[in-house]
């Protein structure tokens, strides 16, 4: 499935999520990460947290209808795999970033803005993971 | 006020990775298919996070301490350990095969989307698994 390149509307989101993780950091002194707002709703500790971790999710949840009130569709989701594919591929994932500590947003955006080794090994690593199990699957398997 | 702020933060993430494209997993596929349908729009979406943020960072991270909390929480381990590679290199692996990263899932969440739903559900799947998993091998650890 081909789509289009967007350079600039990706780069403009790019720069929103940039601003989002730098306004969690200056206001809550927090990382923002997908992983461990997920992680923490599923580990029920200090409520505060828990609370602030609930509204951040409220917030991305909220996300697509403020820009279907805005623009007057819903975002473009096109899922070009199978069903198996994203179960197993969603289970391998969440396997993944409990032991990385991390995924894109922790590691990076987060974790790489502020040249942490730890996330620039993480963010090669992962890319590199998803580089070849793409090669794998649309040119070896065929899937 | 805390909740508030949390939320509208959220909110700008959620809308930033949606008009990107990160919850679309045809682009994010395209992009680690450099021999085949290649779209290289996600870099641009690193590029214009961390064009942001590393200015962002190093301006709130001067400063004594957040707004609303009484330090910076981040992380102290420095070390590149195996769980950290074997972990991300799975990551990678799962997000190839999916389509779907955590960041880019969970707003498109709001969408209702059933493929997301079911991508979430196995995320949790997997997160109890690994805990389950940790939680053995250190059992393991302390009875050896």
């Amino acid at each position: 499935m081909i789509t289009e390149f967007t350079p600039l509307t990706s780069a403009l989101g790019g720069m929103m999520v940039g601003l989002a993780a730098t306004l969690l950091m200056a206001l809550h002194g927090r990382i923002f990460g997908a992983t461990g707002i997920v992680g923490g709703l599923l580990r029920p500790g200090d409520r505060n947290d828990w609370m602030m971790r609930a509204a951040l999710l409220a917030g991305m949840v909220a996300a697509p209808t403020l820009l279907l009130v805005l623009t007057g569709k819903m975002p473009q989701i096109q899922v070009p795999v199978s069903t198996p594919a994203i179960l197993i591929g969603g289970v391998v994932v969440g396997v993944g970033v409990f032991f990385g500590g991390g995924c894109t947003s922790g590691h990076g955006i987060c974790g790489n803005a502020r040249f942490s080794r730890r996330s620039i090994a993480a963010t090669l690593t992962f890319m590199a993971g998803a580089f070849l199990s793409v090669f794998v699957m649309r040119h070896l398997i065929g899937a | 006020m805390r909740l508030l702020t949390a939320f509208l933060i959220g909110l700008l993430f959620g809308a930033g990775i949606l008009i990107a494209g990160m919850s679309n997993p045809a682009k994010v596929l395209n992009f680690f298919d450099i021999a085949g349908t290649w779209d290289p729009s996600l870099a641009f979406v690193m590029g214009g996070a961390l064009l942001v943020a590393v200015p962002g960072y190093r301006l709130v991270l001067g400063r004594p301490k957040p707004l609303f909390e009484q330090g910076f929480q981040l992380p102290d381990t420095k070390r590149i350990d195996l769980p950290l590679i074997a972990g991300s290199l799975t990551f990678g692996l799962g997000w190839g095969v999916a389509g779907f990263c955590p960041g880019g899932a969970l707003p498109a969440l709001g969408t209702g989307r059933t493929e997301v739903l079911m991508f979430v559900g196995a995320l949790v799947t997997g997160l109890l698994l690994a805990r389950y998993i940790r939680n053995l091998m250190q059992n393991n650890l302390q009875t050896a």
